[in-house]
Parts: C-alpha cells; structure tokens; sequence
C-alpha cells in the first residue's frame, strides 16, 4: 500500500493532536515519538502532531498536566487511510476490464490497457490467437504481434501494423478494434472465415510502445522511437524512414532534431529491425499495411521514386475498391495513389520496403480526419472510424486472398 | 497496337503544342501496355505520372493541387472566418498550374468547402499564385465562392460577444482539444477563434511544399481591454504536413462582431525538443 503519509511506523492506530503550545510539546517530542505534521510558528497557531498508539496515553496525560488545550482531528488515521485505499482499489478494479468484451473500444487507452487487452484476448480465444513477441523497444518494451491461425504451417500471411508513429492514437486505438473484430467475424463472417482458413493475419497494435507511453507521459505530439542520437540533444528517429528502401535519398531527413530523421543507418532502430527480421524469416507475406494517421487517403508504393512500381494497375485499382467500400459506411471520402504522388516524397519507408520485398500488396493507410482535428481525433470517431477501415481492409485481405502469387 | 497508340500522341502533341500530360523520358516505361493505355484515359482518379512541378491539368488528387486549395481555405477563413465559423476545404474538383514568366506559379482551382459549425458545403472558385525567387511572399489568393460565405452567425456571436464583456473574471484553457480529442462545449468557440487566427499565419507561411494544419490549441488567455474588441493571448501548435514538425506560435488576437479577427502579434517560438507536458487525465 503507497501510504505516503505514514514515516516508518508500523501501527495500527494512529492519533492527532492540536496543542496551543508548541514549543512545550516540542521539547518531549523525542521521547513521545511525536511526529510533526504542521509545525506552528507562534504560540498561537495551531499544531498537527501525530502520535504513535504507544505513547498516547502519556502524551495525553503529559498535555492535560498542563493545561494545554487539545482536540483530536483524526481519531483513527489508519482506519481512514484503509478507507481511502479500498475506495481507490475499487475504482481500478472498475477500469480494468475483465474480459474485452467490456474493454471500451471507443476510448483511448494506455500502453499497459493495451498490453492488458491483448492478453485476455488469447485466453479468450486460445484456438485462434497468440501473442509473438518479436522484439523489443529502446527502452526494452516488448513488441507484441497477434497472431490469428486457424492451424496450418506458415500459411500465407496478411501483415498489418498500427501505432509506427506514436501521436496517430486513432490507429492504434483501431487496431485494437480489428483484433477483437477478427475473433468476432470468425465462424460468422464468410469472407473472413475463407481468409483465415487459408491465411495467417498478424497484428502489431502499438509498434512504437515507447512513442505510445511518451505521448501519455510526455508529448502528446510526439513521432519518433525514443532512442537518443548520439552527439545530439535531440531523441528518436523516424520509423517510416528508417526502412531500407532509398535509404538516404530525398524524402527524410539526416537531422537527428527532424520529425523525419532517417536514423544512422538503414534498420537501426529495434522498433523496425524487429519486423525485418520477421517478415524475413517468414518468408510468405503476402499482404503487408501499415496503418497511420491523418489524411484519409490510401497508398501503395513507391514514396522515395516517381518510378511506378510493376504492379501499378492492379494496386492502384484494388485501391480504388477498398476505398468505395470505405465509403460505403458513413460517406468518408479517402484519396488514393502512389505515396509520391498523393502526399509528399519520402524515402526509408516501410511498404517501399515490403514491396521490394515481394510483397505484393502493400499498402499505408492515413485515417481520419483531413485537419480539423488532425492526430487528436476525438475518441467518439475511433469506432465509425475503425468500422470503415476495416471494409478497406476486408477488400485488400479479400483480394489477397483470392489471387496468391 | 502500341506504336500507333505512340503516333496518335505525338501527333496531338504536335497539334496542341503543350501537351497536358508531361510524359518525361527518363521514366521507364516498364511495362508499356499498362502505361500507354493509362495515359490514355483520360478519367478523374487515374494515375498518371506527374512532373515535378506539375504543369497544366492537374489531378485534383494529388498533392500539388491539394497544397493550393488548403491555401484557400486558410485565406478564407482570415477573411470570414470567426468563432462561430470556421471553413475547412472538403474536396478538390480540378486543378490547373501555370508559369508566370520568372515570377512564379498560378494554380486556379475549382474546390468546395465547407463551414463546420454549421455544416453547410459550397463550391468556390480560386487562384493561388505562390511568388519564387528571392522574395518570398506569402501566396496571394482570389476566391469566388457560392451562398456559403453568407452564413448567419450574428445571434451566436453577439451573444458570446456579450457573454465575455459582462463578465468579470477573464477565460482561459489550455489543452483545446486534450489528449483524447475533447473540447469543452463552452471553450469551443475559443478553439474555432484560434482556428482563424491560425488561419493568418498558416497563410502566411504557406508554400507549394507545405500543408498547415492547427494541431492543438496549448494554451489560451483572456486579457483585460479597455476597448471593444475582446482579445486573447494564445500559443497555438501548427503541424506542418510535408516535414512533419509541429511548429509553436504565440499570438495576439482581438475580436468583436463587427470589426472580425485580427492578429495583432505573432511570434515563432522555437522548436521545443523534448516539450513536457502534464499527462492528461480524461
């Protein structure tokens, strides 16, 4: 129990005394065991004292002795701080969900809710979930992947990651939505049972832990991995630049101070590294998105060249369907294209990478919304928000599905 | 097939003198029935290869007829916008850049907007000239929009005009919107006046490679006037969309129905690398 207001006593009652006359009291305080709680500066202002069970009945005697005048605040202090603990303890209890189905997907939660949501998810759901961790943070966080099988061995796998850039809370916010969606659909939804009786579908909610608790603790604004640039007083490197894809070209920056800092070299940061490692030694990717916000649009590669990639046609019109079944919902308009030519050039990112890979199917989203509110969405539009993404998604999984290569 | 397809373009080339799809020759036309026959569709979402500094029709999709139209929405709401009435561009319909000599680009553009509040679209129609060379002004925008602009929002801000100069004690906030997206209902009006005054300086400092936004409002301060304007104190947080910085400004910022918002100061403030805040209980 965090009792700050208790110094080294072990007792289990407590009792508290005003006296008139400071300075007397003072002068037994040594063998009373008095301890001062508000120490009075005249003689008439008042004093707190608080005195161990133990000594209560001489202090009390020495004071009456006296004359001095005193009146009891607290008669049980330990009753009180047992009270106070048990009210707090309730109240936690009361936030924690117990299972997710009461978990509150239209609220934003902390890096420990989260962690705490995908563990009752794979007790809940042992047959179809598990949790990999396929690395760790800077500052030594686990980096968690969820992993929905219905059985098989490196089945062909969709990939989606949320919360790479730690400031856009709508994405990992929906991230958690799908991963309690998928359990849901599965057995009711047909598309996403054929999906998942074929393929795996990994899912990193919060690929940037140590960004996600910065934000909460720190600056709600803030991008990077949290990782000091040696030389620098200024932290992190961008994680969608960090991929070794035009590593070093135009599109990021070489300024350790930039929101866009590549990082020293290709795949320094263990944020990125880690999903390098894993994708490669999967080695049947199939479908890799990467999710972030804000702007509303969906894009395939390439973001560091204006050079078209091979599949240009077929990604740009799966593009094209994923966004009109986005729409469907609520009426959302998203823009679609290239990265390079939708939003701005940028070099070092995540699904050039991919894509060069040989992962066909890679794309980023940016959600909502398109600058009113931009990364601070407010939490009522994380659930319309995640409901429509998720069309999207079902179209790109669909497809994937539909046409392995 | 295909080398017809290539004559039929040069000719029309020929013909019209600027084409206005720039097809550069350096890009590699890897996979050659894909891309001609793409260039010759000539639809909307299409995706065509664009030049650097896109000339001519331009996809409304994109981003360089996107960075323009956001120009005008700024420039929009220094001119009406007020703390009941904040515009915000909802669509690009079409785009058209232009060289002006040595002096710099013309974009006129047909876009809608739409005000927030009371969640009315119009179209508009604009120019946006973004000046190069060694003096670089801030870009210089013409607007004709529809109906829009003749939204009613007198009663609101008369009463909210009211509401502050009766009252004794001074407002401020800070967080608009918090962590979690949420203004207090009362304090909005104090986020859309913060959007405008934003506005000024988003304008301001806008270039055909940047889209500003107002990120946050940190903190907003009531200050005591002897005049009839009401004026605040604020320290606004911008995000720049291209480098991705979020960028601090202090502003001096008086209003009252009649005469509209005006910034009175404006200060960059620099870049706070490691800016702490409280954590945010909500």
């Amino acid at each position: 129990m965090n009792q700050p207001l208790v110094f080294g006593f072990n007792m289990i009652q407590y009792y508290f005394f005003i006296s008139r006359k400071p300075t007397m009291v003072l002068n037994h305080c040594l063998a009373f065991q008095l301890d001062f709680w508000m120490e009075g500066s005249d003689v008439s202002t008042p004093v707190d004292v608080r005195v161990p069970v133990h000594t209560l009945q001489p202090v009390k005697r020495y004071l009456d002795s006296r004359n001095l005048q005193y009146s009891i605040m607290i008669e049980d202090l330990q009753v009180m701080l047992d009270e106070e603990q048990e009210e707090m303890d309730s109240v936690a209890r009361d936030a924690e969900p117990r299972s997710t189905d009461a978990f509150d997907y239209g609220r934003y939660h902390t890096l420990n809710e989260i962690y705490s949501f995908q563990d009752m998810l794979v007790a809940e759901n042992p047959n179809l979930v598990s949790k990999m961790v396929i690395g760790q943070s800077y500052q030594g966080r686990p980096l968690n992947v969820l992993k929905f099988s219905t059985g098989g061995t490196k089945r062909p796998a969709i990939w989606i990651d949320t919360g790479i850039h730690s400031r856009e809370w709508v994405t990992q916010a929906s991230g958690t939505w799908f991963a309690k969606k998928i359990v849901s659909d599965y057995g009711r939804d047909p598309a996403l049972t054929a999906i998942l009786n074929r393929m795996d579908i990994f899912l990193e909610i919060v690929t940037n832990p140590d960004g996600y608790y910065y934000t909460h603790n720190s600056n709600r604004m803030w991008r990077k991995t949290r990782k000091p640039n040696p030389g620098s007083n200024c932290v992190g490197v961008d994680p969608n630049r960090n991929w070794d894809a035009g590593f070093g070209g135009a599109g990021a920056s070489g300024n350790p101070c930039s929101e866009t800092y590549r990082g020293p070299r290709a795949h320094s940061e263990s944020e990125v590294k880690s999903i390098v490692d894993f994708v490669k030694s999967h080695g049947n990717m199939k479908a890799f998105i990467s999710i972030h916000s804000y702007s509303q649009m969906l894009l395939y590669p390439y973001g560091y060249t204006r050079t078209p990639v091979k599949d240009q046609t077929e990604l740009h019109n799966l593009a094209k369907k994923a966004i009109t079944d986005l729409a469907s919902l609520y009426g959302t308009r998203y823009r679609y294209g290239s990265i390079i030519n939708t939003i701005y050039q940028a070099s070092g990112g995540t699904i050039d990478w991919t894509y060069n890979q040989g992962i066909k199917y890679s794309y980023t989203f940016e959600l909502r919304d398109t600058g009113r509110y931009g990364f601070i969405l407010p939490a009522n539009q994380i659930i319309p928000t995640a409901k429509e993404t998720w069309l999207a998604l079902m179209a790109l999984m669909t497809h994937t599905n539909n046409n392995p290569y | 097939m295909r080398l017809k397809i290539i004559i039929v373009l040069t000719i029309l080339t020929g013909i019209t003198g600027s084409p206005s799809i720039t097809i550069r020759p350096e890009v590699e036309l890897v996979d050659n029935k894909q891309r001609i026959s793409e260039q010759n569709l000539v639809t909307e979402t299409d995706e065509v290869v664009e030049d650097v500094m896109a000339t001519g029709e331009l996809n409304p999709n994109h981003y360089p007829a996107q960075r323009a139209a956001k120009v005008v929405q700024h420039y929009i709401n220094t001119l009406y916008g007020s703390p009941f009435k904040v515009f915000h561009l909802h669509r690009v319909h079409s785009g058209n850049a232009e060289d002006v000599a040595d002096s710099g680009r013309k974009y006129q553009l047909e876009i809608s907007v739409q005000e927030m509040i009371s969640n009315t679209s119009g179209k508009c129609s604009a120019e946006v000239f973004f000046s190069r060379g060694d003096k670089q002004h801030s870009p210089q925008v013409q607007v004709m929009c529809e109906e829009l602009l003749k939204i009613n929002t007198t009663k609101e801000e008369d009463a909210f005009y009211q509401h502050l100069k009766k009252n004794t004690s001074l407002l401020s906030a800070e967080y608009l919107p918090d962590s979690h997206g949420h203004i207090e209902p009362d304090m909005k009006p104090l986020w859309h006046l913060a959007s405008v005054a934003s506005s000024f300086i988003m304008l301001n400092e806008s270039t055909q490679d940047t889209l500003f936004n107002m990120a946050q409002v940190a903190n907003v301060t009531q200050l005591a006037t002897e005049s009839d304007q009401l004026k605040f104190e604020y320290l606004i947080l911008l995000h720049e969309m291209v480098s991705q910085e979020i960028i601090r400004w202090k502003l001096l910022v008086s209003w009252c129905p009649p005469e509209g918002v005006k910034v009175l100061q404006m200060e960059k403030l620099p870049h706070c690398h490691e800016c702490e805040k409280p954590p945010n209980t909500n």
